[in-house]
């Protein structure tokens, strides 16, 4: 582009001013990105969803368990490749503050289940093959300073042990993690079996299923048929994709993405007034230049088009520098807040929407200039010196 | 000689709110191709609008311009942008160079128009630098030159594309009288040395001895006779 | 003239100007007004969250859960442990009846009218003492539930926020159906958000047999809290955690509260960096456009210091007017707001008003302040340095 070194050179011609403006460019795509990030978190769970698996729960309420029994029911149902269960243990680790997920399951059943997570085959082996074994997720790991073959102890805070004690003991044998950069690897599980026999109430139950449909079935034809038949017992169920059960979550909390949408919306109208009164005050002091370049044979729509790029020349510089910033912030949060908020991620979705900002932004800042430039009489303005 | 750029029956009025105000009245004139032409008269005369018809830069109420066999009158805003780039070079009383560009690349801002490469346009606008004096501040911004030497650089923009037809408002109106005569001879070395027709505004009655012939505008008319 | 003089002298005349640079200034006011705005609206949800957890809790009201549990939802007692806190001294009676309500409460799906989505609602079973045992609760429409049958009173925030608590309707969970018989306001606290039957009933419902998960009992006083908590817990027929009623609310209140506040805070700062430059910005471009004015005045004689202050008084002043504007927006369209979002320590519902709280305000007009002095400093530097000779060549 022969205008480019024209364009860059007319953006700096006020070096304090284009460098605030880069920086305040800078701020809002900064935010953006963080925000962004933050948005996708919670609703992480839901874009990690497989389609094929769905949730079985208790169709009065989550919190209430199922019986083991329903395992092998669900498994006959037609459309249903593969079950396994999983509960809630909600105990905590030292101190009440850190409670992260645990699940006593089915060891192997559920890494078939949860193919993306990945552990090596020997440590799956030992864990396996050890009742009081546990596996934990590598950013919990990490954050604990675990290694393989400490003695785990956690605090229950529901369940305590059949002999009074709320102390249960466990061997870390292995550390999962998932190839899914947007996943978090926040939680641990153990042995369902240990849970059951040691634990004081609640036994033969389970706190939800997980089931896999088979291969070109159709969900909501097989979650009904799962429901059909717990219908009118004393434990009914709900079942549900996946996606549909974690975005039940995020949409509890409140419509985060409207209240991210707004914040956002807030940003962006300073950051319009910041550069399109940058833009506003550039124009104004170089008409008679702006005049000379049509003197010079340069046609209208040459000069509008300098105008404007010099508006997104700005608006990019900075807003490729704040998501640039911001990229990196954001991995560094989801590495040290993986445990509390996981799938902090900056999407590509979003970095190209942030793009698609850069020109739209640039392109309302400087349009008045822009169509000022464009509609120039030449004879006025040189008149006006 | 061949007429180079014709004004016939051109008036140009202007309508601010109730008033009519009639800058130019049935103008004639003729133009030969070679000749270095002053204009010169009162302010409010109209000279400085004549001058802007003769490039395009504005169209008259009624009549016709036609330079170089091209008829003004008719053309378009974009065609006129267009017929500009390459017939016409102007120079004004202050020099109106863009001060975030260095010397060169004011030159070559013309140039950015044509199809030319940037190698081309480089060494396009170094031969117009040397042609006004001027190859060794190539590199500067116009706030490290001197006013004469602004001046000179806007004379380079203004022959670099090679344009038949030189358009001057008060080119040495803010000049002293040395740095004056300077530019003035350089004018008049475009003229018979490079051929190019020259037609200057100017109010400075020894500026005007350095063209070929002079005409008074006053009230919109000329005075003295069109020579053909 | 004296410095002060000279100084109110210069400050006047430059605020007199501002309407001429009206573009710039009112890119700063409207910078500003943003921040505080965001600040204000975001910070609210912390404030009134907090406020209507807090306003729960009572402190001469005990509540005693299992040892280790940290929320109602994780904790289990007996028919028989709940007795003895109901007996134990120090609870104060009414007549011969201890005011004590040992209770369970179970989460429920009902549609938010808001989303038109199901969320997690508490259905608490209360024993005949609840209303008591609390601070501000009061029936409000309709009539108590009888005991034995499956009828609830709805919180008056829980009947706004989802659908079908009307009083006389009738709701169904799982194969249960129930009637909604009235309604009652607790002095805007969570407690509204919660539906409230007889626990005996619930317990059959849920099948939970004789078991609860807490028991809040009224202290004759409240210094009685500590004695209360080493009887039961030298009792071994019980293992008790044993708090003030406003201490439990306020840690369940904590991590979410936590949470608003450690996203709120990081975004103003970083809104308020931003505005500083967009500040930085406008008043550069005012001491430009007062160029000649300045070297005049000190051609006059004006020394540079007036000059400078003028110029932060400007900037201060316009972000002052900013943040004003931004506080009473986020008051005027947020204050009073009513969402419900959840509370992952209950797991279900918690209905809050948005609080724009004094204090808030002026925290917003502090950093509107703070924004204006360091968006002045720099300009009112350039200002005072101002070349007075060359400014005036260039009039």
């Amino acid at each position: 582009m022969k205008y480019f070194g024209f364009i860059w050179k007319n953006a700096w011609r006020k070096k304090v001013r284009t460098s605030l403006t880069i920086m305040s460019v800078l701020v809002a795509f900064l935010l953006y990105a963080l925000l962004s990030a933050i948005g996708y978190a919670f609703t992480s769970g839901a874009n990690l969803a497989d389609a094929e698996r769905l949730v079985v729960i208790d169709k009065i309420s989550l919190i209430n368990p199922l019986p083991v029994s329903y395992g092998s029911r669900i498994a006959t149902t037609p459309g249903v490749e593969s079950v396994t269960h999983a509960s809630w243990f909600g105990g905590y680790y030292q101190d009440p503050r850190n409670q992260m997920p645990q699940f006593p399951v089915e060891p192997r059943e559920y890494f078939e289940m949860y193919p993306e997570l990945k552990i090596p085959p020997e440590q799956l082996e030992a864990w396996a093959n050890n009742r009081i074994g546990l596996v934990a997720g590598e950013e919990l790991a990490a954050q604990f300073g675990w290694n393989i073959g400490d003695r785990i102890p956690l605090q229950a805070t529901i369940w305590t042990k059949e002999d009074g004690g709320r102390t249960w003991e466990f061997d870390l044998e292995g550390v999962f993690s998932t190839d899914d950069p947007r996943g978090g690897t926040g939680y641990m599980l153990f042995h369902y079996d240990y849970f059951e026999e040691a634990r004081a109430f609640g036994k033969g139950t389970v706190g939800w299923y997980i089931l896999r449909i088979a291969g070109g079935a159709n969900p909501v034809e097989v979650a009904n048929a799962v429901d059909t038949q717990f219908a009118n017992s004393p434990n009914e169920t709900k079942t549900s994709t996946e996606q549909a059960f974690v975005e039940s979550f995020s949409k509890q909390f409140g419509n985060i993405a409207l209240i991210v949408t707004l914040i956002l919306g807030a940003v962006f109208f300073t950051l319009l007034l910041v550069s399109g009164n940058t833009m506003a005050q550039s124009v104004r002091e170089r008409i008679s230049e702006l005049a000379v370049l049509k003197t010079l044979g340069f046609p209208d729509r040459t000069v509008l088009a300098i105008v404007l790029s010099e508006s997104i020349l700005i608006m990019l510089i900075g807003g490729l520098l704040g998501l640039g910033i911001g990229w990196v912030v954001v991995q560094g949060l989801a590495s040290t807040l993986g445990a509390f908020l996981p799938g902090l991620f900056l999407s590509p979705q979003a970095a190209l929407a942030a793009l698609g900002l850069i020109v739209a932004a640039g392109t309302a800042a400087g349009i008045f200039p822009a169509l000022k430039a464009k509609r120039l009489s030449i004879v006025d303005a040189l008149a006006r010196g | 000689m061949d007429i180079l750029a014709e004004l016939k029956g051109v008036s140009r009025v202007y309508q601010k709110g109730k008033e009519r105000v009639e800058v130019l009245h049935e103008l004639d004139l003729g133009i030969p191709e070679g000749d270095f032409l002053a204009l010169m008269g009162p302010s409010g005369s109209g000279k400085t609008t004549l001058l802007n018809l003769l490039g395009g830069l504005d169209k008259p109420t009624s009549g016709t311009v036609s330079v170089g066999g091209a008829e003004l009158s008719s053309m378009s805003n974009s065609q006129l942008s267009h017929w500009r780039s390459t017939n016409v070079g102007f120079i004004f009383q202050f020099y109106n160079l863009l001060p975030v560009l260095t010397a060169r690349k004011n030159v070559e801002l013309p140039l950015l128009l044509t199809k030319l490469g940037s190698a081309e346009r480089s060494k396009r606008a170094d031969i117009a630098l040397s042609i006004v004096g001027l190859a060794d501040r190539a590199k500067h911004y116009p706030r490290e030159l001197s006013g004469g030497q602004e001046q000179r650089v806007a004379i380079a923009r203004a022959v670099v594309s090679d344009p038949t037809l030189l358009l001057c408002d008060e080119p040495t109106g803010d000049l002293d009288r040395e740095t004056a005569d300077e530019i003035l001879t350089l004018l008049q070395i475009l003229n018979r040395e490079h051929g190019k027709t020259i037609v200057m505004v100017t109010h400075d009655a020894q500026a005007a001895e350095y063209a070929n012939r002079v005409l008074h505008v006053d009230k919109g008319k000329l005075e003295a006779r069109v020579e053909a | 003239m004296g410095g002060i003089r000279q100084l109110v002298a210069v400050t006047w005349l430059n605020i007199r100007n501002v309407p001429q640079r009206a573009g710039a200034s009112m890119v700063a006011v409207i910078g500003v007004a943003a921040v505080v705005l965001v600040f204000a609206a975001v910070l609210s949800m912390a404030k009134g969250f907090e406020r209507t957890m807090i306003a729960a809790g009572a402190d001469d009201t005990a509540i005693v859960m299992r040892s280790g549990a940290t929320s109602e939802l994780n904790s289990g007692l007996s028919h028989e442990q709940v007795l003895i806190v109901a007996n134990a001294p120090g609870v104060l009676k009414d007549g011969d009846t201890p005011l004590a309500s040992a209770e369970l409460y179970v989460v429920v799906d009902i549609k938010k009218k808001s989303t038109n989505e199901e969320a997690n609602v508490p259905l608490r079973g209360v024993q005949p003492a609840a209303f008591q045992v609390r601070n501000n609760v009061e029936l409000v429409e309709g009539r108590m539930f009888e005991p034995g049958r499956n009828e609830f009173v709805v919180g008056r925030a829980a009947q706004q926020e989802f659908v079908g608590l009307d009083v006389g309707s009738t709701i169904r969970f799982g194969q249960t159906d129930w009637n909604v018989v009235g309604a009652f306001s607790a002095g805007g606290s969570v407690s509204e958000s919660e539906l409230w039957t007889d626990v005996r009933v619930l317990q059959d419902a849920y099948r939970r047999g004789n078991s609860y998960q807490s028991i809040r009992v009224r202290l004759e006083d409240r210094e009685q809290l500590s004695s209360l908590e080493t009887l039961l817990k030298d009792d071994p027929r019980i293992d008790p955690d044993v708090l003030s009623e406003k201490a439990y609310y306020s840690a369940q209140a904590e991590p979410l509260s936590r949470f608003i506040k450690a996203v709120g805070y990081p975004l103003t700062i970083l809104m308020s960096i931003g505005a500083v430059f967009g500040a930085l910005n406008s008043m550069y471009s005012s001491v430009s456009a007062r160029g000649k004015e300045i070297a005049t005045l000190r051609a006059l004689g004006f020394g540079p210091v007036p000059v400078m202050v003028s110029t932060i008084v400007e900037s201060t002043l316009l972000a002052a007017a900013g943040g004003v504007i931004g506080g009473a927006a986020a008051f005027l369209i947020f204050n009073g707001f009513r969402v419900s979002t959840l509370n992952g320590a209950s797991f279900s519902q918690v209905v809050f008003d948005f609080a724009v709280t004094g204090d808030l305000l002026l925290q917003g007009i502090v950093a509107a302040l703070i924004i204006g002095v360091i968006g002045g400093f720099f300009p009112a530097v350039r200002a005072a340095r101002l070349p007075v000779a060359q400014a005036l060549r260039e009039l």
